[in-house]
């Protein structure tokens, strides 16, 4: 199909599915008078009935736990058939590889941003039933921790340091943990992902019951999963710009 | 005026499906996905937002406060993972693809002509 005649039927194509999409939106609640009933509902009981302030949060690991342990593995899923897909077919071995970074500066600013990223990312997870964040949002700063390395220092210092092996256990390790908190529940005789635990002080980090583990090991499997896909695709381009142009 | 973040959603949509339709780049179309995707992040947000509501976070504000919607804002953190995710799957596909046909561009790449 030639370019003008393909963009041509977007043309009218997209007029088409315009108007539809305005439509339709248009007949939504009007901007800002939520009708309610089920946000109005979560927000005045998430802090009675479980004790976290942080509603969303409530809503991600409590309420709809089991929708986000699907999610959990969506992720999982993903990041694995990442490193499926650019693993099988690499051909060059990415050990005998010279990083350029020389700068002092540079690895030194890099060093500093990985610590601040780690604090962060453990704080932002830790806190994620009280203030705005969680597993999710802190997995990947954690994850960034590591990137922040992975560009400053020579790829076999990397490699020395952080044991990109270890990235896909604990992948796993947070994706079946989730799942293994969930069964624990059946132990205490509650239903699945059910809290069995005390649900702690408003406000505080033990507030949240068992959700704090569920919690956690969504920031590992999301930090693994991470660290998998930019490992993986990190090294297919150093294999690719450095492996190759060497020959 | 009410209607404008509904209308924002149509066009953020239809942009990045333009993007999508008109790209001679795999790795400009996966960034169209996402533009795509960020259509329903400002979706969920307008249904869930209230007038002279604040974050659902009753960390520092008393519970008679009025709020938006918790629950679309989890939606959004959920949507946002499943697009990270698809990004990923779509760019390592777009790493063989340049692997094996040495373009990205979908019109030099014979299976993907059309």
């Amino acid at each position: 199909m030639s370019r003008p005649l393909r963009l041509g039927l977007f043309v009218v194509g997209a007029a088409g599915l315009g108007m539809l999409l305005v439509a339709g939106l248009l007949d939504l609640p009007r901007f800002g008078d939520y009708p309610g009933p089920y946000g109005d509902l979560i927000a005045r009981l998430a802090v009675p009935q479980r004790h976290m302030v942080n509603t969303v949060t409530a809503v991600v690991f409590d309420y709809r736990g089991f929708d986000t342990m699907g999610e959990e593995l969506l992720l999982f899923a993903a990041a694995s058939s990442t490193a499926l897909l650019l693993r099988e077919t690499r051909e060059h071995d990415t050990d005998d590889l010279v990083a350029g970074v020389r700068s002092d500066a540079v690895r030194g600013l890099g060093a500093l941003a990985a610590i601040i990223a780690l604090v962060v990312g453990v704080d932002v997870v830790a806190h994620g039933f009280i203030t705005p964040g969680g597993g999710f949002q802190g997995g990947v700063v954690l994850a960034s921790a590591f990137a922040f390395l992975f560009l400053t220092i020579e790829y076999r210092a990397f490699v020395g340091l952080v044991p990109m092996v270890a990235a896909e256990p604990v992948e796993s390790f947070g994706a079946g943990g989730y799942v293994a908190v969930g069964l624990l529940s059946f132990a205490f005789g509650f239903s699945f992902l059910q809290n069995f635990m005390g649900l702690g002080v408003p406000g505080r980090l033990s507030a949240g019951g068992s959700a704090i583990f569920v919690n956690w090991c969504s920031a590992l499997a999301v930090c693994g999963g991470f660290l998998v896909i930019f490992g993986e695709t990190l090294q297919e381009n150093i294999a690719e710009r450095y492996g190759r142009s060497r020959r | 005026m009410s209607v404008l973040p509904y209308l924002l959603v149509a066009w953020i949509f239809l942009f990045g499906l333009y993007g999508i339709v008109s790209s001679r780049n795999l790795i400009h179309i996966t960034v169209c996905v996402s533009v795509c995707q960020s259509a329903t992040y400002v979706l969920l947000l307008a249904i869930g937002y209230r007038k002279q509501g604040t974050a659902p976070v009753f960390a520092d504000v008393p519970s008679s406060r009025r709020v938006v919607d918790p629950v679309v804002q989890s939606l959004t953190l959920t949507d946002i993972v499943v697009a990270v995710a698809i990004s990923a799957l779509l760019l390592s596909l777009a790493l063989k693809v340049h692997d094996h046909y040495g373009s990205l561009d979908p019109s030099q790449v014979s299976e993907m002509k059309g």
